[in-house]
């Protein structure tokens, strides 16, 4: 039913990018003013989100130790899982962002014969978010060529690691088929497995399918309803200089795909989608564990009621002596 | 309490889900599931709001009038104070990586045992007052509105988590349930929500100093059961001294210690070690109490507990602390003492007076866990083992969770293990090191009315225990922590008859070789020595 409504929402946004534009021929409404405003929110938003967490103290030092803690000179200590410093936790951070190095240890629990359990490699997930993630990255990279007048190595170079296959014209972009793939398994999943079903929310759905329609849009447009490129570069470029001007002969394939970009992006800042900012700020895991070391300062540690050491020995003196336990005052 | 069903039945758990959604399944109080409500004088002593005698099963909390804007005010005020807290309520994507990492889950195959949904608890409610998506779209945002239903709720599973952190381990933003039950915690403890296990310890260590409420002269007096028991293995009295001024060390460790065995052998392994080593230290018994349930009432309460120790330290005019083997009171040590009542600047940098071996690693919070101590002095070759009084013993390791992943003492006391027995096996690695099960019992959940819960909770722990009891015959779980020390006996009796649980120290002290003792015949437990069994089967 989630499932559905976020399906329901994706298609909506889509037709109304094709009515917005084909019927009542709003092409700069949805060429210039909504992807200047979703950028816009999308920039500001998120500034504000990460202000805002900025903005609550880290009280403690609470890592979570994934490894051997740097004790005794003589015992190897783990310096990425559980860090003693600025360079272990960038290393720890590098892994983490870059290689999910904590999906990467997901186990499968199982029940077996009854009473026994076991665990299992369980890495389907985290191959998933890695093919969907670093694809989305190269293809976000690829896109730069719309947006640079001479376009730049790294991008030229993406683009031919990208169609290193040589399959079709034009060619085929692996991370086209890799991030839909992977888009789609994690749908599956989160339909398939009945505990993923049961903790899903609409939240979850819709950007699956948001980004599905952006990526089906983006191949449709590229390998079956040819777009006229040169006025898409145009478009962009005018948006980027500052200079917007709507060329004619863009397909509506183009509009409904740029439409939905500018949902994601204007949703983003209000969506689980802020992980991507948040992991860098994740106190269990950017913080070195140092707090034997050096003194960690909560910034609203307050004086609280003690009992102190003269209370208790005047609650218990009697005893105390009698039990030849030295006493302050006799 | 309700009878406790046969292993065969517990291990069968069930995880079909609610047909309705997880909202709209209110939850319901299954006897042995959780504790009894805290009762109004344990609040009152520490000045907690809101005490009164109430009782979870009942339908009418006795709940203040404003119950609700307390809750509100005191998520916000949280939400400005803890940045992991605010920050894992916006960033879950719910990947479902840390459902079946849950012990609990595991255990009771309950969905809101998955930390995703136990977070969600908290989180629904979040967005429906606090993110603007959540106050427009409702319940189309995963927003909804707290209700005493939803209160019950996380009353029921906020007491069903033991902040062991292994959800935080697989999470791949690092989201810690821990943090969540911690304030969700705090949040219940403002309408004196709290449960008598806790309360009451956290009320008897404010006024007597430990948990167990003992009194100066009984701490004495357990301890000197101890020493008796001490002479009759090996023949020599030992004299320790109490609140003794200008010691070097203060020696500080969990009264659970003191109280019962199997932790009382651990204690006296400790009494046996130091004197050995003649070590100039003190106990004390104001600072009786290494543990600290305050720290699962509220981070306020978790302060002023532990103030206690660098207090006394300061009052004695020790040199640094020695602390004895616990878990979470060294999560609490590692990662808050410091920050709370720190500077400990009255202080020395730890030094071993046997060893000479500087503490670096402690440098500035001034503690040492004894496992820390115990290993530098074996590698030093401090001291005379004789690992085969052990031989009797096949042990294996259990990490407690806070030493593990809040912390990462993991080798410390392995190495010390390797020195002291024969024969040593570990569990299957997913379940030790970083990735070890909690007991099931941790933060104050190891009461007797819940007992379903604890079993079912520590499954997944006495599950790998059989495993290496089955592969190698193993009958001794060792282990650093006295709640795993006192949880795991009987956890391991309904799972798996035969497993004895120890600490580390007792089969240190079994091993020590101590300069002028008499032939010893038994172990600490007064079971006879292997070699002693081997000679009278000869004759």
């Amino acid at each position: 039913m989630k499932a559905i409504i976020s399906f329901i929402a994706v298609i909506i946004l889509a037709a109304i990018a094709y009515v917005g534009v084909e019927m009542l021929n709003a092409r700069y409404l949805f060429g210039v003013v909504i992807p200047y405003l979703a950028v816009a929110t999308f920039i500001i938003f998120m500034i504000i989100r990460i202000l805002k967490w900025g903005s609550s103290p880290v009280p403690f030092r609470i890592p979570t130790t994934c490894g051997q803690q740097k004790s005794l000179p003589w015992i190897k200590h783990s310096k990425l899982e559980n860090p003693s410093g600025v360079l272990g936790v960038m290393g720890r951070m590098a892994l983490e962002v870059l290689f999910f190095r904590s999906l990467f240890r997901n186990l499968k629990t199982q029940v077996q014969d009854g009473s026994q359990l076991t665990y299992g490699e369980a890495k389907w997930l985290w191959a998933a978010g890695m093919a969907f993630h670093w694809s989305f990255l190269l293809i976000l990279v690829r896109h730069l060529r719309f947006f640079t007048e001479q376009v730049p190595m790294a991008v030229k170079m993406a683009e031919g690691l990208d169609s290193f296959l040589q399959i079709g014209t034009p060619l085929l972009y692996v991370t086209d088929v890799v991030m839909l793939g992977a888009v789609l398994y994690l749908f599956l999943r989160r339909i398939g497995i009945p505990q993923m079903r049961y903790i899903s929310l609409i939240n979850d759905y819709f950007p699956l399918f948001l980004i599905f329609g952006i990526g089906t849009t983006g191949v449709l447009m590229r390998y079956f309803y040819k777009t006229d490129i040169i006025s898409v570069k145009m478009l962009a470029m005018g948006l980027v200089s500052f200079n917007p001007s709507v060329p004619q002969g863009i397909g509506p394939m183009f509009y409904i795909h740029l439409f939905l970009i500018c949902t994601l992006f204007a949703y983003f800042p209000f969506s689980k989608l802020v992980h991507m900012g948040g992991v860098f700020m994740s106190p269990t895991r950017v913080l070195a564990n140092t707090s034997r070391v050096k003194r960690h300062i909560n910034p609203w540690n307050y004086p609280v009621h003690v009992h102190t050491y003269e209370e208790y020995e005047n609650d218990f003196r009697a005893k105390m002596k009698d039990a030849g336990l030295p006493v302050e005052k006799e | 309490m309700a009878k406790l069903p046969k292993p065969e039945e517990l291990a069968k758990v069930d995880y079909t889900l609610p047909k309705t959604g997880w909202m709209e399944t209110p939850v319901v109080f299954k006897e042995g599931m959780f504790c009894h409500g805290s009762k109004p004088k344990s609040l009152e002593l520490v000045g907690f709001p809101n005490p009164r005698d109430w009782r979870p099963a009942d339908a009418d909390w006795k709940l203040p009038e404003n119950w609700k804007q307390i809750l509100l005010e005191g998520i916000a005020d949280r939400l400005e104070k803890y940045r992991s807290f605010r920050l894992f309520m916006d960033i879950c994507v719910r990947c479902g990586a840390c459902a079946d990492k849950c012990h609990f889950f595991i255990g009771t195959g309950d969905p809101k045992n998955m930390p995703v949904l136990r977070a969600e608890l908290i989180r629904s409610v979040y967005r429906k007052e606090f993110t603007l998506a959540g106050k427009i779209f409702g319940k189309m945002a995963g927003a909804r509105e707290l209700t005493l239903d939803v209160l019950k709720e996380w009353w029921y599973y906020f007491y069903q988590c033991t902040e062991c952190r292994r959800c935080s381990v697989f999470c791949p933003y690092g989201i810690d349930q821990a943090e969540i039950t911690i304030i969700g915690r705090e949040l219940l403890n403002l309408l004196g929500l709290n449960i008598e296990w806790i309360a009451g310890p956290v009320s008897n260590c404010y006024m007597k100093g430990n948990h167990l409420g003992l009194e100066p002269h009984t701490i004495i007096g357990n301890l000197e059961y101890m020493l008796d028991d001490i002479e009759t293995v090996t023949g020599k009295r030992i004299k320790p001294t109490f609140n003794r001024k200008g010691a070097e060390i203060l020696f500080v460790t969990p009264s659970g210690d003191l109280f019962a065995d199997p932790g009382t052998y651990t204690c006296m392994g400790y009494l046996m070690l130091f004197e050995e080593l003649g070590l100039d230290y003190t106990w004390s018994t104001y600072a009786s109490e290494g543990g600290n349930f305050g720290f699962f009432t509220s981070n306020e309460m978790g302060k002023r507990l532990n103030s206690k120790i660098y207090a006394e330290a300061k009052r004695l005019g020790v040199k640094w602390i020695l602390g004895g083997e616990c878990g979470h009171m060294w999560r609490v040590l590692s990662q808050y003492m410091d920050t709370w009542n720190g500077p400990a600047d009255f202080l020395e940098v730890p030094k071993s007076p046997i060893t000479g071996t500087v503490f670096e690693n402690a440098k500035s919070m001034k503690m040492v866990h004894v496992a820390e101590f115990t290993a530098d002095l074996i590698k030093n070759n401090k001291l005379k083992l004789d690992p085969k009084r052990n031989d009797h013993l096949k042990v294996t390791w259990h990490d407690s969770c806070n030493v593990s992943r809040g912390m990462g003492m993991l080798e410390e006391p392995r190495y010390v293990l390797k020195n002291v027995v024969n024969n040593f096996y570990e569990m299957p690695e997913d379940t030790i090191r970083e990735k070890t099960f909690c007991c099931g019992s941790g933060t104050g959940l190891n009461a007797s009315e819940d007992m379903d819960l604890r079993m079912k909770g520590g499954f997944p722990r006495a599950n790998a225990v059989k495993f290496v009891a089955e592969h190698h015959g193993v009958n001794m779980l060792a282990n650093v922590c006295a709640i795993d020390r006192a949880t795991l006996k009987p956890l391991m009796d309904y799972w798996v008859p035969g497993v004895n649980v120890c600490g580390l120290h007792e089969l240190v002290a079994n091993a020590l070789v101590m300069t002028g003792e008499k032939e010893r015949t038994t172990d600490l437990r007064g079971e006879p020595l292997p070699s002693v069994q081997a000679k009278e089967e000869k004759a």
